[in-house]
């Protein structure tokens, strides 16, 4: 299915916020060489301005809904909503990188650029009507993320988390090919919005779905499932979210997963929407799977960011819990989640990053000690993002947790949602176990605290500010978030 | 007349919040004077519920329903009813004299302190006055944070083990309990406690067998391992041992009860076939509470410790009025969870004082008490008769309500409860023996000053509190009649009439008078208010 060339080449708007980042990302690559090292950090601004581009190229977007680069791109409320979290989780990453890189002495245009870079390649992926070109938007959002995991060139746990990174992500977004392939096998198509019918077609001609597509999904799911980070995928998350510097970590922890799983959704919702009886229990026993990988190994970890690490697995079960409702209140749900947890883990990257100090050293628990009296509103920020991690009322976390049960209940998975309330549970206590150490632990000694720098500080109160938002009047965004679930069908 | 008594009493704790923040932290004193003006402002303003209280509706009163989540069909809806009035009360009472009996004894952090106790005011009474299942929730959860960082931060030797295990513990029943709510909301449509009353009431929704029974044990097992309920009673003495007084006065005082009210107000109400298949499981093991808390008070070493376990027994009892499904046994459930909210409260407060003087809870570090500190042990004395049942203090009343319409549908459980009053003498009367009487056989001890103005104070609130009402218990209970009956009635509307024998005179007039007007006028207003955008 060849689209006629020039058909709709006129949307460009629509595809504004992808532009818009790149043209950024070009700028500081070219001005780079002119800039001095004292004044990298204006191309960090820079970076910051283009985010906000970014985020008023949405705006246009959002304004003329449709189909864009002959019907590649697709500008639905759905993309609308994606679009405002990754590019907002870059901003947040962005604002909490400036200390960070230069307390490790690695502050440096292409630092930003890249991220500008793995932005747009997430918007594409929010956007993508079209499977290869999904494959695209993975392609520039992972090739740019390998390199910022690796960008402590001289810590070897980040060259670590850089080559595993790239050699098993290489590996996965293989398996997103071939899985195109064979569905473009089966159906004629690549187009998301056209598998669904060829699809139907079989099934009324010979009655199934061709083997040949199942096949292909089940591929898609393995290269998908590793950017998301579900289980058994999810071996390499640990190791890269540790090595890389905090700030990428928190990117990579919310930008990517917000942008794989919204093209998760289309593929698996519309495309393969007819199959759901057949998907079901793939996402069923990977929750399971993810959740209890994820809260069990966390709950041995001693390392702060580790620990994490880990709970972000847990996190993403979750989120497949809802994911298995294959229901509108399902992707809506789905949405929300996403919202709320890119908010609070990138809220609880950027403290890590902070406290770590130069170096990266300060991670453990132990280095948590008493932080509640040597720094009140710092630990106060921390602990409302690990408690709404955790899933306390009045935080996002909490709804979150509660739209992805409600959706799984509303498609009758009782037990699925009865493993995941458990599981909750169980993360409770590495949450807690921090929040221990802060309160109620001696401060140690030696400790000297460092200032938070104004931009930290102020990506922060966003974070936690949007927490507690979603928390507590989530009636905005849960509209959004509905009007973006019904608009993936709208075609 | 839309009220907003409700959500001023909810949210006006809150309000001391910001108000403390301003303050400089190393100014305790005014922290400690602006806690205790919001606490005592809140206690004021709270007994205006008092007066506009219809003591003859049975439905709710003072609601007030808004939008809040309405994508999501949660509202913000409030009431209360002859159920959760005093409770409120009960609250708003002793939050002050928590803040009162840490005056000296909190040294570090008072901000926080006073801060984490205001917050959970108003998350109790939050949980006291909602009537959305969500909102319920949502207050339900807030109640743990501030009382885990009371014990964590303020509280003696083994405190992060202590609150760790209560967080967890409680969690652990909560969550699954979230998950029965929302498989409710499928089921019902709609968060709105009345709501789904009135639709179950009416068959509109129809539970079958098996989810009413899943239901109600999810629900219970949050409740029961908040009471608690043997033998899901562990986290307790832990908790009580290591909290600091205030901490241990506002647990045994007001959270236990959050338990035993959630069984009134959700699991009997809305799935009545359950708790009447699962109430012999649930009567049997009130009384092995009852009897199995007080056996192992008597032992216990740790004057705390003791008392923590005497709540074990005590709300025991609580657990067996609720479940022996008479008007009279529900009634005195009701009038228990208040009388042990005082009693318990003062007997923490006490023990409280002795910790301040001494810096232990080992019995055998007293002894011979009351010839250093007569005021105070003679308070002592009485507040330990009035928790072990002398009429006619406010534990009698309670207690005896309790076995009476427990004897009314089971003989034998009431038998076997009434042990447990016994039981109950034995420890309190020779824990006072070994810690007030005799020589003073540590040095230590004989020099300890009496009880100060602020501690007498405390100590005479209490004592009033305790006469007042076991000599005016009729107050109390005259506002809970239609509510309970209502209840009942609502229970029976499946049970066939041989089911229950209990109390028709009482019961049935009283119903008949007062239940349906209240009901159905309640039920109009909501759906009249429903309707305006």
């Amino acid at each position: 299915m060849i689209p006629f060339p020039g058909e709709q080449i006129g949307n460009f708007h629509r595809l504004a916020p992808e532009i818009i980042l790149c043209a950024f990302g070009i700028a500081i690559m070219a001005a780079d060489p002119f800039v001095q090292a004292a004044h990298k950090r204006a191309l960090g601004w820079l970076a910051f301005i283009g985010t906000l581009g970014g985020l008023a190229g949405v705006h246009l977007m959002a304004h003329d809904p449709g189909n864009a680069y002959s019907n590649l791109i697709r500008a639905d409320a759905f993309s609308v909503f994606m679009h405002v979290v990754v590019i907002g989780a870059a901003a947040l990453a962005i604002l909490g990188s400036f200390n960070y890189l230069d307390e490790e002495n690695i502050q440096r245009g292409e630092y930003y650029a890249l991220v500008l870079f793995a932005t747009a390649g997430m918007g594409i992926l929010a956007g993508a009507n079209e499977m290869v070109t999904a494959f695209i938007g993975l392609e520039m959002s992972s090739i740019s993320t390998y390199v910022l995991a690796g960008f402590r060139r001289t810590a070897i746990k980040s060259n670590e988390a850089s080559l595993k990174y790239f050699v098993l992500g290489s590996f996965a977004t293989a398996f997103f090919l071939y899985g195109i392939a064979m569905v473009y096998g089966a159906t004629g198509t690549t187009r998301i919005d056209f598998v669904a019918g060829a699809l139907q077609k079989m099934i009324v001609g010979q009655g199934q779905i061709a083997p040949l597509a199942i096949l292909g999904l089940a591929l898609m799911f393995v290269g998908l499932g590793f950017k998301v980070v579900v289980a058994p995928f999810q071996v390499y998350a640990p190791d890269v979210y540790e090595g890389a510097p905090t700030p990428v970590t928190a990117l990579l922890a919310s930008g990517p997963k917000a942008a794989t799983f919204a093209v998760m959704l289309r593929i698996f919702y519309l495309s393969f929407g007819s199959a759901g009886n057949l998907w079901f229990w793939a996402i069923w026993i990977s929750a399971v799977l993810t959740m209890i990988v994820g809260n069990f190994a966390a709950l041995v970890q001693t390392n702060v960011k580790r620990m994490l690490a880990y709970s972000s697995i847990a996190h993403a079960g979750y989120i497949l819990v809802a994911f298995a409702a294959g229901t509108n209140i399902g992707v809506a749900a789905v949405l929300f989640y996403l919202a709320a947890y890119a908010l609070m883990k990138i809220g609880a990257f950027l403290v890590i990053a902070h406290l770590g100090q130069q170096g990266e050293k300060r991670l453990e628990i132990a280095d948590y000690a008493g932080l509640g009296s040597r720094q009140p509103v710092l630990a106060i920020c921390f602990s409302l993002f690990l408690l709404s991690l955790l899933g306390l009322p009045a935080t996002g976390g909490f709804l979150g947790k509660l739209f992805a049960f409600q959706a799984a209940l509303d498609s009758k998975i009782v037990w699925l949602v009865v493993i995941a309330a458990i599981n909750s549970v169980i993360g409770a206590y590495y949450y807690l176990r921090v929040i221990v150490a802060m309160y109620f632990w001696e401060p140690s000694k030696e400790y000297v605290p460092s200032k938070v720098a104004p931009t930290l500080a102020f990506a922060l109160a966003i974070a936690a500010v949007g927490t507690l938002y979603l928390g507590i009047l989530p009636a905005r965004v849960l509209n959004l978030a509905k009007a973006a679930a019904d608009s993936i069908y709208l075609h | 007349m839309p009220s907003h008594l409700l959500t001023v009493i909810a949210f006006l704790p809150l309000l001391g919040v910001p108000a403390l923040l301003l303050l400089r932290s190393d100014d305790h004193t005014w922290i400690r004077r602006i806690a205790l003006a919001v606490s005592l402002a809140e206690f004021a303003i709270s007994l205006f519920l008092l007066r506009g209280f219809d003591a003859v509706n049975a439905g709710y009163q003072f609601e007030e329903y808004y939008d809040w989540i309405a994508r999501a069909n949660i509202h913000y809806h409030l009431g209360v009813d002859g159920i959760s009035l005093f409770l409120v009360l009960l609250t708003t009472f002793l939050t002050p004299l928590a803040i009162l009996c840490s005056w000296q004894a909190i040294q570090e952090n008072v901000k926080g302190f006073s801060i984490a106790l205001l917050m959970i005011e108003t998350a109790m009474i939050g949980v006291f006055v909602s009537l959305d299942l969500l909102l319920f929730f949502f207050f339900w959860e807030l109640t743990l944070i501030p009382m885990y960082f009371l014990i964590g931060i303020w509280g003696h030797g083994r405190r992060i083990y202590a609150a760790v295990k209560f967080i967890l513990y409680t969690m652990f029943g909560s969550i699954l309990m979230l998950v029965a709510l929302l498989w409710l909301y499928n089921l019902a449509g709609t968060f709105d406690l009345p709501d789904i009353q009135t639709k179950l009431q009416t068959g509109m929704v129809l539970l079958p067998a098996r989810t009413e029974l899943l239901l109600f044990g999810a629900f219970f097992l949050a409740f029961a391992i908040k009471v608690p309920l043997f033998p899901l009673h562990t986290w307790l003495p832990d908790a009580h041992t290591e909290a600091p007084t205030a901490g241990s006065v506002i647990l045994a005082g007001v959270m236990l009860k959050l338990g035993t009210y959630g069984m009134l107000r959700f699991c009997l109400p809305l799935f009545p076939d359950a708790a009447h298949r699962m109430a012999p499981l649930i009567g049997v093991l009130a009384i092995i509470g009852i009897v199995y808390g007080a056996m192992v008070a008597t032992v216990q070493t740790d004057l705390k410790r003791l008392v923590a376990y005497t709540s074990v027994s005590h709300l025991g009892f609580v657990v067996l009025g609720i479940f022996a499904f008479s008007t009279i046994s529900i009634q005195g459930a009701i009038f228990q969870m208040l009388s042990h909210g005082i009693s318990t409260g003062a007997l923490f407060l006490g023990v409280g004082m002795l910790y301040d003087r001494r810096h232990t809870y080992e019995i055998k570090e007293f002894g011979g008490l009351v010839n250093p500190m007569p005021v105070l042990m003679s308070f002592f004395l009485f507040i330990a008769l009035a928790s072990l049942a002398l009429p006619p203090l406010n534990g009698f009343i309670g207690e005896f309500l309790i076995l009476i319409g427990t004897f009314q549908n089971h003989h034998a459980w009431a038998a076997w409860a009434a042990s447990g009053a016994v039981l109950s003498a034995i420890y309190l009367l020779w824990a006072y023996q070994r810690v007030g009487f005799g020589e003073v056989t540590v040095e230590k001890n004989r020099s300890l000053p009496d009880a100060s103005g602020r501690e007498r104070l405390i100590l005479v609130t209490m004592a009033v509190a305790i006469i007042f009402m076991g000599v005016a218990s009729p107050l109390f209970t005259r506002r809970m009649q239609s509510s309970t009956d209502s209840l009942l009635q609502q229970m029976d509307r499946v049970q066939n009439a041989s089911r229950r024998p209990a109390t028709p005179g009482v019961a049935g007039k009283a119903a008949g008078v007062a239940l349906m007007p209240g009901k159905n006028a309640s039920a109009k207003k909501i759906s009249l208010r429903r309707v305006q955008p």
